[in-house]
């Protein structure tokens, strides 16, 4: 086929390594020596991420307590009733060890679908964004939520901002008979894109003058300019509770960050005694059966504690060496073909 | 006798536009181009959308438009769709802009006609039905024209119809005889004859008319008209009136569009669409019940928090919604970009099919060519090929090979081992020599020299008895054009030994004789046909002594010969059996002499013959026949019909890989034969060659049967699964083929010819051609490829599953109908066995790979369907489902379905049963398909429950729950993005710089894309980019490398696991081929390169597959006992030189190849039939 010396005709196509296929190329083949070692390789990378995890999160502590009143003796069963307005109840728990801190505290909500579409889709960025524009006319979007029924535009309008978590928390440690106040930090809760990029308020001072001609959702009991009477700049799109509120769950079960505990006597965590939580129950979920909790909790390097991680590395590096040794033995007895 | 019915007949008057205008007959101006600028959008659209596929988005996009439904934003499917359409509308603009320039070429091209009384340039596409136009020498007749009148007597003219039929020999047409005194303008424009004529049909060879002048009517034939696509030979000038322009021309009638090939693999693809489609309503369906359920049992309650929206009244409704939600959101399993994927892969690999070297042929400077850009994995499931044999297995170059003068033979080297004899040297002998005629014994030149009588005679008869034409364009160089290549390279060879033809008129011969011009009076030419098989020519030589000299077939030469030859004619026979037997052409030749009477009484008995109105040619054939007695035999003359170079080999090739090949020729049945045996189709080692040639229904059926018969018997206690033929061989004549394809014996035929190894099918006609390949279609359900050269094969390349047109001598009307075309029939080697063979390997994973990816990234919306209460939530950013088709996991796998290579293009020629896998459609069909979609279904539900499971408790180190949306979004995309490139990366067996590039970069773009779009730069818009900050927020987080890195394990060590195992216990042919390479390349490495490059041919594991060397002849006794002759046979050089060069390259032994000769001796076996006659074995011609 070679045509050797002959002047190259005008149409032979171009003798590079691309036209002709002929590209150096790295050919790899499932062969033994790669499979083998590469799984035991694995096995033991994955055994070891296992150990690691399980162990850490083992030492974590999580301390979940359903406060919802369904049954009887529960403390918050009066306040369970819808019609109760402003019902407090308290919920008391004892530690018989030291909470390591810091301890994080949070709400957390079951059966509850932040996740269906139109629950999500249920909002104005624009206004969210600090756009006055649609301070007077939402995002038709926001529906049913957009206007009340005097055709006021709502703001924030929406379901998902109607239905903000609403319940508050006070939590004590009962030192000797007093109730002692242990401080909430409620700073940075929120993720810091959402508080310095994603949200802003109107730049109109006083923020109130912003919200002239709007009303407050209807389920909010202070306008959002109001959510925080403790920090004025904690008011409006940027209030840290609304945020977490904001930034939706991916599932029916979630929690989200109330707050940290990391100040005064309680930094390297909560001691050991007894405590008081008093709850300022607001929030209705038994209408759709759903449950409300809190949660105390600390974190290691890899967040809260986890232990489906840590089994299920452990599970997946045994089986990598488990079946790096069949195929050893599958190998050693129909041995590929070698050459010759 | 033409019945053109009243009703639509044409009718067109001379020189007069007013009178034709009435009838509003097409202009002369064609348009094949299909849009212009302002109609481009609007027609391409609309063609566009009526494509199924594009329709289906455009219905999604509308879906999308409706607030209630729509779950995803329109761009997502805007942006593949507009994509889609614009690189379809990009390739359908270049296609029309290159119609559009050769539409206006063709229009504005010059010709000359007559307007009142003068002639005037005037473009084509002015002239109009009625005119009168000149057409000069050499020039494209510019409409289909009746011819008036000629330069040349007679109002003859000559053209040539390669454009139109692909012949390229020279065809002459006369004028109606009154019209062809009309010499000069001024009588043309005064001539006012009507023509009443057939409306525009696509018959080429036929035309009916009456031309109406001065009260007389004169018929018209297709002999007096120069169609549209002709060029104009030989001829100075002539006039022809329009008959037929533009689109009513036979060319353009005839220009229909091609029918559309679709491979098996789109016709898979189609029905797995159509299942994918089924499978979304289900999954549709199934989520829709789930909304029903949800919304009864908790939306309805949770409808204090999130109302239902207003259309919303009940949750019977919402579930509707929700179904068309979900359509839209899981509508990317069936993808926008497969489509157009596929058709860039194919078009890839077209251009790699353009652009082999190893498919260039550099004598004739012609590259491959994949004209149809579709069809490419096809080539590798080819099982049938159906080849034409002249100019195809053949070079359809006839060389003047030997001869037999006065019972001499010439033209055989003495030692078929020793040194290849010289080429002779004629240029100093004869200055009008053709330089390319080769001729190997001088001492035929030097009985040329000493004056030898009969040599003489005999080149004198060749270089007068003839129908060639010849061209001088300066003195001493001789064009030939020639009506057969045989006739052509007789007059050469005429030439060369000193005979030279130089030129002719209708009555006379002007030769150079031993250079000595001498000038015959031409008398009569007794014209060649089929049932005569001869021609004579009577001519008058300068003398004034009046000879007739006939060269015909044997047989019929032979009979008529003057008894004293009988000692010669014994002598000559013998040596035209040997010619024969040798796969030679050959012809007799005699002459007789005539006295002046003789001749006067004969011609006029002619005359009156040439004027007889009924049975003309039967009466004519009687006369010739009259004089053609009492011949004295010159000689023989043998001619070469040249094997293509390597098709011998090409064709056992093609059968170690399973494919059959069937010849398909309208030639002689001797002559197919042989050149069966030459191209190795009929072997040594085939049991039984059959033929069948039956006249008859009962005697083909009979004959059939005893086929049948004798290939059960031994098929009995085989391997039916096997696939292997039985070495039989069978070859059938057209008329008995014409039997064999009637409805109630065709299934019998079928079965009968696949039970055998080599098919021939002689004196087939082009449409039998096709319908053979039809047949096999219909029963056997094989893809079939055709492959032809001549005009003759454009039914059966239509008509096959891929059509391949060889560019050779006789035109390109072949390579115009074909799908692919090259110069040389061995490269159907490499088209078939590397690169369809790639194409199918690279189609078949780049479609597993395609669902898989798509199922693995659409079905994680399906469960997450069951945790976000039915709502058609996307669980990724709708930036990704925008591009994750388009962008992150295009490339590499089209990099994959484009470079990637299993075993090395030689490797795949070497071992030939590789191709195997195509033909029994291993790689993709159903049974794969299940399996990718299980893989890719298995991978979605390991990608939503993973991190289901690990992020819905936890954290950040910063105490954030990690279970928001947007998170678990970018956590399941990122795993998904990961884990297909995993995927792709095992998939991809040669990783060239491409592969590297697109698989890295892809991953890369990813991330920066996905970086890019969460950045706090895109809060401009906020409500299109709610993904601020997410990015940066979660791929800083170790439990989601974590949740991904473990996503990746669970999906990827099964796949390895299975992938070892299979490759372990069930390894392929073309795992052990290309792991042998592997250990090969890293010895050859390790070595050094001091080892050499040993011959790769002793793998022992591989001999069932492989290339083997060829045993020697066994059936060598008995065929060297059985015919007389092959002493001299055994030293016949030309011979030995062919045979030598077929096995060569086989790296075998020499030896055998003069038993291949002697092999084709054998006389096949026929069954005895009553009626048919016996038909002798090959070689008896």
């Amino acid at each position: 086929m070679n045509k050797k010396e002959k002047p190259e005709a005008e149409n032979r196509p171009d003798n590079t390594a691309f036209t002709q296929q002929r590209l150096p190329a790295w050919q790899p083949m499932l062969s033994a020596g790669i499979v083998i070692p590469l799984f035991l390789i694995i096995g033991l990378i994955f055994i070891g991420i296992g150990v690691a995890l399980f162990v850490t999160s083992r030492d974590l502590q999580v301390l979940e307590m359903d406060y919802t009143g369904m049954e009887q003796n529960s403390p918050c069963f009066s306040c369970s009733d819808p019609d109760q307005k402003n019902c407090k109840c308290t919920l008391d728990f004892n530690l018989d060890k030291l909470f390591e801190g810091p301890v994080f505290f949070y709400y957390a909500l079951t059966n509850y679908f932040q996740n269906q579409r139109s629950y999500g889709v249920s909002k104005d960025d624009y206004q969210l964004s600090g756009d006055l524009d649609n301070f007077k006319d939402p995002d038709s979007t926001c529906s049913p939520y957009r206007y009340d029924s005097n055709n006021n535009p709502i703001v924030p309008c929406g379901s998902l901002a109607n239905s903000m978590f609403n319940d508050t928390f006070k939590l004590y440690q009962l030192v000797a008979g007093t109730k002692k106040e242990v401080p909430l930090d409620g700073k940075g809760i929120a993720w810091w894109t959402d508080y310095n990029i994603k949200y802003r308020n109107p730049s109109v001072t006083p923020l109130k003058n912003a919200f002239n001609g709007t009303v407050k959702p209807l389920f909010w009991p202070r306008p959002a300019y109001e959510l925080d009477p403790t920090d004025p700049a904690n008011n409006g799109f940027i209030n840290q509770d609304f945020l977490v509120w904001m930034r939706r769950a991916a599932l029916p079960n979630f929690r989200k960050l109330y707050r940290r505990i990391t100040e005064g006597d309680y930094s390297t965590g909560l001691p050991e005694g007894n405590y008081s939580l008093e709850i300022s129950y607001n929030y209705p979920v038994l209408n759709f059966d759903g449950r409300k909790k809190v949660v105390f909790t600390n974190v290691s390097w890899m967040g809260g504690k986890n232990e489906f991680l840590g089994i299920a590395y452990l599970v997946i590096g045994s089986l990598c060496i488990v079946m790096s040794v069949v195929m050893l033995i599958v190998y050693a007895k129909f041995k590929f073909p070698e050459e010759d | 006798g033409c019945q053109t019915a009243k009703r639509e007949e044409r009718r067109v008057r001379a020189n007069d536009r007013e009178y034709n205008e009435k009838f509003q007959y097409a202009s002369n101006c064609i348009t094949t181009s299909k849009y212009n600028i302002i109609t481009f959008l609007p027609v391409n659209l609309f063609e566009q959308f009526q494509e199924v596929a594009n329709t289906y988005f455009l219905f999604l996009l509308i879906l999308q438009l409706i607030p209630q439904i729509s779950s995803l934003s329109w761009f997502t499917t805007i942006v593949p769709l507009a994509l889609v359409l614009s690189i379809t509308a990009i390739k359908d603009a270049t296609d029309d802009y290159f119609r559009h320039k050769s539409d206006n070429q063709v229009n504005n091209r010059q010709s000359q006609v007559l307007i009142r009384g003068s002639i005037q340039k005037e473009k084509w596409m002015n002239v109009r039905v009625g005119d009168i136009i000149k057409l000069e020498n050499n020039q494209f007749v510019a409409a289909d024209l009746l011819l008036l009148s000629s330069s040349e007597p007679h109002g003859l003219c000559y053209i040539e119809t390669a454009e139109l039929d692909g012949e390229t020999n020279m065809k002459v047409r006369q004028s109606v005889s009154v019209t062809c005194e009309l010499g000069d303008p001024n009588n043309l424009a005064a001539f006012n004859g009507e023509v009443v004529c057939e409306p525009p049909n696509n018959k080429l060879d036929r035309f009916c008319g009456t031309l109406y002048w001065k009260d007389r009517k004169y018929s018209l034939t297709n002999q007096n008209m120069l169609l549209r696509g002709c060029v104009l030979r030989n001829t100075e000038f002539c006039y022809g009136l329009v008959i037929f322009a533009g689109p009513d021309t036979k060319l353009m009638q005839n220009s229909g569009r091609t029918k559309f090939k679709r491979t098996s693999i789109d016709r898979l693809m189609n029905t797995l669409v159509l299942w994918i489609f089924c499978f979304l309503v289900c999954m549709g369906m199934i989520l829709a019940v789930g909304n029903a359920v949800w919304e009864r049992e908790v939306g309805s309650l949770f409808q204090s928090y999130l109302p239902w929206d207003p259309p919303v009244d009940s949750f019977i409704f919402s579930a509707f919604l929700s179904f068309w939600s979900y359509v839209i959101i899981l509508n990317t399993v069936v993808p926008i970009s497969l489509y157009v994927s596929v058709e860039v892969i194919r078009l890839g690999h077209s251009y790699f099919i353009n652009w082999d070297r190893q498919m260039f042929c550099s004598q004739c400077n012609t590259a491959a060519e994949a004209r149809t850009t579709t069809l490419n994995e096809e080539l590798g499931q080819v099982e049938y090929i159906f080849s034409d044999k002249t100019g195809t297995l053949t070079q359809n170059i006839m060389t003047f090979n030997k001869c037999s003068i006065n019972g001499q033979t010439y033209g055989e080297a003495t030692d078929p081992l020793g040194p290849q004899p010289k080429k002779l040297d004629f240029t100093p002998f004869n200055s009008l020599a053709d330089p390319n005629f080769c001729f190997y014994d001088d001492t035929l030149l030097e009985s040329v020299k000493v004056g030898d009588c009969c040599t003489h005679e005999f080149f004198r008869l060749l270089s007068l008895c003839h129908t060639v034409m010849s061209e001088e364009k300066s003195e001493g160089e001789l064009v030939y054009k020639a009506q057969s290549p045989d006739e052509g390279a007789l007059v050469t060879a005429a030439r060369n030994f000193g005979f030279v033809f130089r030129s002719r008129t209708p009555g006379t011969i002007s030769t150079t004789e031993m250079g000595r011009p001498v000038t015959y009076a031409l008398l009569a030419i007794l014209d060649f046909n089929n049932i005569r098989k001869r021609m004579s020519v009577i001519v008058r030589n300068p003398e004034g002594r009046i000879r007739l000299y006939c060269k015909g077939a044997d047989t019929m030469l032979l009979e008529r010969l003057h008894p004293s030859n009988q000692d010669l004619m014994n002598v000559t026979s013998d040596h035209l059996n040997e010619y024969a037997a040798d796969g030679l052409r050959t012809l007799a030749l005699a002459y007789r002499d005539l006295s002046e009477e003789q001749w006067e009484t004969w011609s006029e008995r002619q005359r009156s013959a040439e004027r007889a109105s009924d049975c003309r040619e039967e009466r004519l054939a009687a006369v010739y026949e009259e004089i053609e007695q009492d011949m004295m035999l010159l000689g023989a003359t043998a001619i070469e019909d040249k094997l293509q170079e390597g098709v011998p080999e090409t064709i056992a090739v093609l059968s170690l890989a399973n494919i059959k090949v069937w010849v398909l020729t309208g030639d002689k049945q001797e002559t197919a034969v042989n050149i069966g045996y030459s191209c190795k189709m009929l072997t040594d080692d085939m049991a039984e060659v059959f033929i069948i040639s039956g006249n008859t229904v009962q005697c083909v059926r009979q004959e059939l049967r005893f086929v049948a018969s004798s290939t059960v018997l031994s098929l009995y206690g085989r391997d039916k699964y096997q696939g292997d033929t039985l070495p039989f061989g069978l070859v059938i004549n057209g008329h008995s083929l014409a039997h064999a394809l009637e409805a109630d014996m065709e299934a019998e035929f079928v079965s009968t010819a696949c039970a055998c190894k080599a098919v021939i099918c002689c004196r087939v006609t082009p449409l039998q051609k096709a319908q053979v390949v039809e047949l096999i279609k219909k029963h056997k359900r094989a893809v079939t490829l055709a492959v032809g050269d001549g005009a003759n094969d454009i039914s059966m390349i239509k008509s096959a599953h891929i059509g391949v047109g060889i560019s050779g001598q006789e035109g390109n009307q072949a390579v115009l109908a074909s799908d692919y075309s090259f110069s040389q029939f061995r490269f159907l080697q490499r088209l078939l066995l590397v690169h369809g063979r790639w194409s199918y390997l690279r189609m078949c994973r780049f479609l597993c790979y395609f669902f898989y990816k798509n199922f693995a990234f659409t079905m994680v919306h399906f469960w997450f369907g069951f945790f976000c209460g039915f709502s058609a939530q996307t669980v990724y950013d709708q930036y990704f489902i925008t591009l994750y088709n388009i962008v992150y996991t295009s490339l590499p796998v089209l990099a994959m379905g484009i470079f990637d290579q299993d075993v090395p293009d030689d490797r795949s020629l070497e071992y030939p049963k590789l191709y195997e896998p195509g033909q029994l459609n291993l790689l993709f069909n159903k049974k794969e398909f299940f399996i990718c979609i299980a893989q890719g279904i298995y991978t979605s539900v390991v990608l939503f429950f993973v991190p289901y499971a690990v992020l819905s408790d936890a954290t950040q180190s910063s105490g954030e729950p990690l279970a928001d949306y947007q998170t678990f979004a970018v956590t399941t995309a990122t795993a998904l993005v990961i884990v297909v490139s995993v995927q792709i990366a095992l998939d991809t067996g040669y990783w060239t710089i491409i592969n590297h590039v697109f698989i890295w970069g892809s991953l890369g773009l990813y991330f920066s894309i996905m970086l890019a779009l969460h950045s706090p730069l895109f809060r401009i818009f906020p409500n299109q980019f709610h993904f601020v900050g997410t990015a940066q927020s979660t791929l800083l987080q170790p439990v989601v490398w974590l949740t991904i890195a473990l996503a990746t394990a669970i999906c990827v060590v099964p796949v390895l696991t299975f992938r070892f195992l299979k490759l372990d216990l069930r390894p392929q042919l073309s795992d052990t081929v290309r792991y042998t390479q592997l250990v090969r390349l890293k010895k050859r490495k390790l070595a050094g390169r001091s080892a050499g490059e040993r011959g790769w041919r002793g793998a022992s594991t591989m001999s069932e597959g492989r290339l083997g060397a060829r045993s020697g002849s066994r059936r060598s006794g008995y065929a060297f006992a059985h015919q007389e002759g092959f002493g001299e046979l055994i030293t016949s050089g030309k011979n030995m030189r062919l045979s030598s060069l077929v096995l060569g390259s086989f790296g075998s032994k020499h030896s055998s190849s003069w038993i291949d000769t002697l092999r084709r001796k054998k006389h096949p076996h026929t069954p005895t039939c009553t009626s048919g006659g016996l038909e002798k074995g090959p070689g008896m011609l």
